[in-house]
């Protein structure tokens, strides 16, 4: 398959020179430059981690003030989930992937795509003055009335650059839905589509319909911090807890908004390496889509223990528990499709597997906070936070990694060297779960999150959650350097080094800058992998 | 070291065992799955790898599976949910004759006021074996009143009450956490829940009553004129207060609110918001003039105004005094 030479004209020599990337209008090179910025943020938001992990070495707290260890904890989260988390897969690999699976020359509208870049790095730019001109201690969700009137630092900057930022992913958001329904190329039905444009719809719906209602609150809490105006403050007539309605409104279906397109890479990643179609691919594309629905009435039971009606919590119990079964659909339909497969370990395919067993558990956690009674007990401690970061980094940043590793020759038209890449995929398989697992047994245990210090007797658990993350630091750094290092040393790729069946493996790598020479016909199902293809591929 | 590892709180509540077993029941579910489907990938991953296995049976789906495993899970979850649900219909109604104690959480304390007068900072002495009921509130951000032996939570919420009630069943000394971020020394907002006998209580509570709750709640009364207004005679301007507590006030709206501790609080810091019945809204606002631990004396007062039969005398809590011109108390339906 492999050929000595990368195809004499590409995407990355089309045009040359800082003008040619800044005012780039081609989906390749935004998503490059997404991937750039993101990577950026998300060493910043991992740099903190790192501090926080450190402080934590000792209970009376090792490294910084209380002031300072609130801030690290805020930074950390509003970096990850603002500006790593969510635009991950959709801006980097939607952007790439999603017009060349569509077999399109480029997204619906490539200057509004231009554009939202510019806006996520404004809003970058302006959050990060908040960090650097003293930072910011509401913890990432901006509570009221600490954020409205207690906190002395820059909530009104921070938020600023958050609400920008939103824009940028409702643009993205409405660029791909609209690319989704018009530019499928002959024959492309919605049923013969990958499942990782599904997953990308579903995605892009919470993004442009949930979106605005952060921005809202946003606006609201810098109106009640400046003028007072009395929505959030109780001092000035407002109620405090509407602003976790209207929170969580976004900030659930966000939840969502970075796990489903991670599960949409998965059912690309275990298709390919499996060499079969996805087991019950109706189940597996409509389970997004009602992931992505449920996700909006679920928002309360982040409140359980705010005070609100017994009902409502009883309502909203019921609901969750309701929106856990589409993820434990697909899970099973991934298991399934191993089932008389000829399944190859490569990395994609050992992050795959890391992904199956990580969410599983990530997702079964999620139960034991969706019970009322339980959760009682379990909010607002470290089981939270061992929780979403099994569903956060052991689901959504394992897909993520392994997109990019799937992806790769796509992207550069060079492999990235097969031993090193598992390697570091297993490193952050067991960094991962040291660091997370021991989280999970300190929450039961009581230990409250967000704490600058902790009794003594527990320890021994934050030494070993410390002593994973300094694993997991190894795991993400070695990509870092080997994927640069292939960039001029990696084989050359070919055009389709996994010999997968979608369409952004039809063209060369990486591709020419309108992706295809010839508009591609489709006249088959997604992932229409047979032993006779496989005969000739072998 | 690794056999110091601590894996379970402790437990020292009426509730902690039932939500101990959600926990078993929970964690047994998430072992059955995770090894599930961890052994159907491995078993899988082996037996077809590419080497053994190069080509693969395109199969594409499954009804029957398909609802077994929507259905299957759905069932296992009903459960979880009717169980949870069952416990925490528990956690939120407290029995009626539980004894109660009023606490205020401001950055980074939480104060605790005893009936009998008792005042406590980041200490809460209880009687062991009794059902206590916690009615809190707070001065500033939210907060949360957390006691992990006792399986409890519950946000603690400005210009709200809220309230959280346990019966611990193991004297000792257990930690209390606030569980809501709220600025800078939250991790220093933690105190001790010191479960006694109840002789001990009592020994306890006696020595420290510096007037009781109900004595300093009519001070308050008094100081802020409250007096003037609410009472039974002909000059009053504002409803009599006796026996308002739990009962159903109308309104000048014509709706029907039940008279708790938060319509109480609600009534002094924003009287316009419900005016009742028969009465002009001519209250001024106490709003930033009264803090929240006397907040909670007044209302604890306003509510030991029992109301009886004609023509008696007013009842109060027994450590409290008469409310001057109450006399002759008149039914507020």
């Amino acid at each position: 398959m492999a050929t000595n030479e990368l195809p004499r004209e590409h995407y990355l020599n089309s045009e040359f020179g800082i003008k040619s990337w800044l005012l780039t209008k081609d989906h390749k090179r935004i998503g490059i430059l997404y991937l750039l910025s993101i990577t950026f943020f998300f060493f910043i938001g991992g740099f903190f981690a790192t501090l926080i992990r450190i402080h934590l070495l000792t209970p009376e707290g090792a490294l910084v003030s209380a002031d300072n260890y609130n801030k690290l904890f805020t930074m950390h989260g509003i970096m990850m989930v603002f500006f790593f988390l969510i635009p991950s897969v959709p801006a980097v690999l939607g952007n790439f992937v999603l017009p060349l699976m569509l077999g399109a020359k480029d997204v619906a509208f490539p200057r509004i795509n231009l554009l939202s870049w510019y806006i996520f790095i404004i809003g970058g730019v302006v959050t990060l003055w908040a960090l650097v001109s003293g930072g910011v201690d509401t913890g990432w969700t901006f509570y009221t009335p600490f954020s409205t009137t207690f906190s002395n630092t820059h909530v009104i900057t921070a938020a600023l650059g958050i609400f920008i930022a939103g824009f940028s992913s409702i643009l993205t958001g409405l660029n791909f839905i609209v690319t989704i329904h018009r530019m499928r190329a002959p024959g492309l039905t919605w049923f013969r589509l990958p499942l990782f444009v599904w997953a990308t719809y579903a995605t892009s719906l919470i993004q442009v319909l949930g979106t605005p209602v952060i921005a809202i609150t946003i606006v609201l809490v810098a109106l009640e911090r400046a003028f007072h105006i009395g929505v959030f403050d109780p001092a000035y007539g407002g109620d405090p807890v509407l602003f976790q309605h209207m929170f969580w409104f976004y900030s659930h279906p966000a939840v969502y908004i970075m796990i489903l397109p991670g599960m949409g890479i998965i059912s690309e990643l275990i298709s390919t390496f499996s060499r079969k179609p996805i087991f019950g691919y109706k189940f597996v594309a409509f389970s997004s889509l009602a992931i992505a629905v449920f996700g909006f009435i679920v928002w309360s039971h982040h409140m359980f223990i705010a005070g609100i009606s017994v009902y409502a919590a009883m309502v909203a119990s019921f609901l969750s528990f309701a929106v856990a079964i589409p993820s434990a659909i697909k899970t099973f339909n991934w298991a399934a499709t191993l089932y008389k497969g000829s399944i190859s370990y490569r990395t994609p395919m050992l992050y795959a597997f890391g992904f199956l067993g990580l969410f599983a558990i990530g997702g079964l956690t999620g139960l034991f906070l969706a019970t009322l009674g339980l959760d009682v007990h379990l909010h607002d401690t470290y089981f939270i936070i061992a929780h979403f970061h099994y569903i956060m980094v052991g689901g959504m940043v394992m897909a993520y990694l392994g997109g990019i590793h799937y992806w790769w020759p796509k992207i550069t038209g060079r492999m990235y060297p097969e031993p090193w890449a598992k390697l570091s995929a297993m490193i952050v398989f067991v960094g991962f779960n040291l660091t997370f697992f021991p989280q999970f047994i300190l929450g039961y245990l009581g230990m409250p999150r967000r704490y600058a210090s902790y009794p003594p007797d527990w320890q021994v658990l934050h030494v070993l959650s410390t002593a994973g993350a300094s694993i997991l630091a190894i795991g993400y750094l070695l990509p870092m350097i080997y994927l640069l290092y292939s960039l001029r040393f990696g084989e050359v790729a070919g055009d389709n080094p996994w010999g997968a069946t979608s369409l952004e493996w039809q063209t060369t790598s990486p591709p020419p800058l309108h992706n295809f020479e010839v508009t591609p016909v489709v006249t088959e199902e997604a992932y229409h992998y047979s032993k006779d293809r496989e005969a000739a591929f072998v | 070291m690794l056999l110091n590892i601590p894996l379970f709180p402790e437990s020292a509540s009426n509730m902690s065992r039932q939500v101990d077993y959600l926990y078993f029941f929970q964690i047994a579910n998430l072992l059955f799955f995770t090894v599930l489907v961890a052994a159907l990938v491995v078993y899988f991953a082996i037996r077809y790898r590419r080497a053994k296995s190069p080509k693969p049976e395109p199969i594409h789906g499954s009804m029957i599976l398909e609802i077994a495993w929507s259905v299957i899970p759905l069932g296992i979850s009903l459960i979880m949910f009717a169980w949870g649900a069952w416990v925490y219909f528990h956690f939120n109604r407290p029995p009626a004759n539980a004894m109660e104690i009023y606490g205020t959480g401001k950055q980074w304390m939480w104060k605790f006021q005893h009936i009998e007068g008792a005042r406590e900072i980041n200490q809460l002495h209880v009687p062991v074996d009794r059902d206590v009921r916690v009615v809190l509130t707070s001065q500033d951000v939210i907060h949360d009143f957390a006691v992990p032996a006792f399986r409890l939570k519950g946000d603690v919420i400005p210009g709200r009450y809220t309230s959280v009630w346990f019966r611990a069943t193991k004297t000792g000394t257990y930690r209390l956490f606030c569980d809501q971020y709220c600025g800078t020394l939250h991790s220093g907002m933690v105190g001790d829940v010191i479960v006694m006998n109840p002789a001990d209580y009592q020994d306890w509570v006696a020595t420290r009553a510096e007037g009781s709750l109900g004595q300093q709640g009519e001070k308050i009364f008094q100081q802020l004129g409250c007096n003037t207004c609410h009472r039974s005679d002909s000059q009053a301007r504002g409803p009599n207060l006796a026996g308002l507590y739990g009962n159903p006030v109308k309104l000048k709206d014509g709706s029907t609110v039940i008279a708790d501790e938060g319509y109480i609080r609600e009534s002094v810091v924003n009287p316009n918001a419900k005016i009742v019945a028969g009465f002009d809204s001519i209250m001024p606002t106490f709003q930033g003039q009264i803090n929240e631990d006397d907040m909670l004396a007044l209302v604890y007062y306003i509510k030991s105004l029992h109301s009886q039969e004609p023509g008696g005398p007013v009842k109060t809590s027994p450590n409290s005094t008469e409310v001057p011109g109450a006399n002759p108390p008149v039914k507020l339906q």
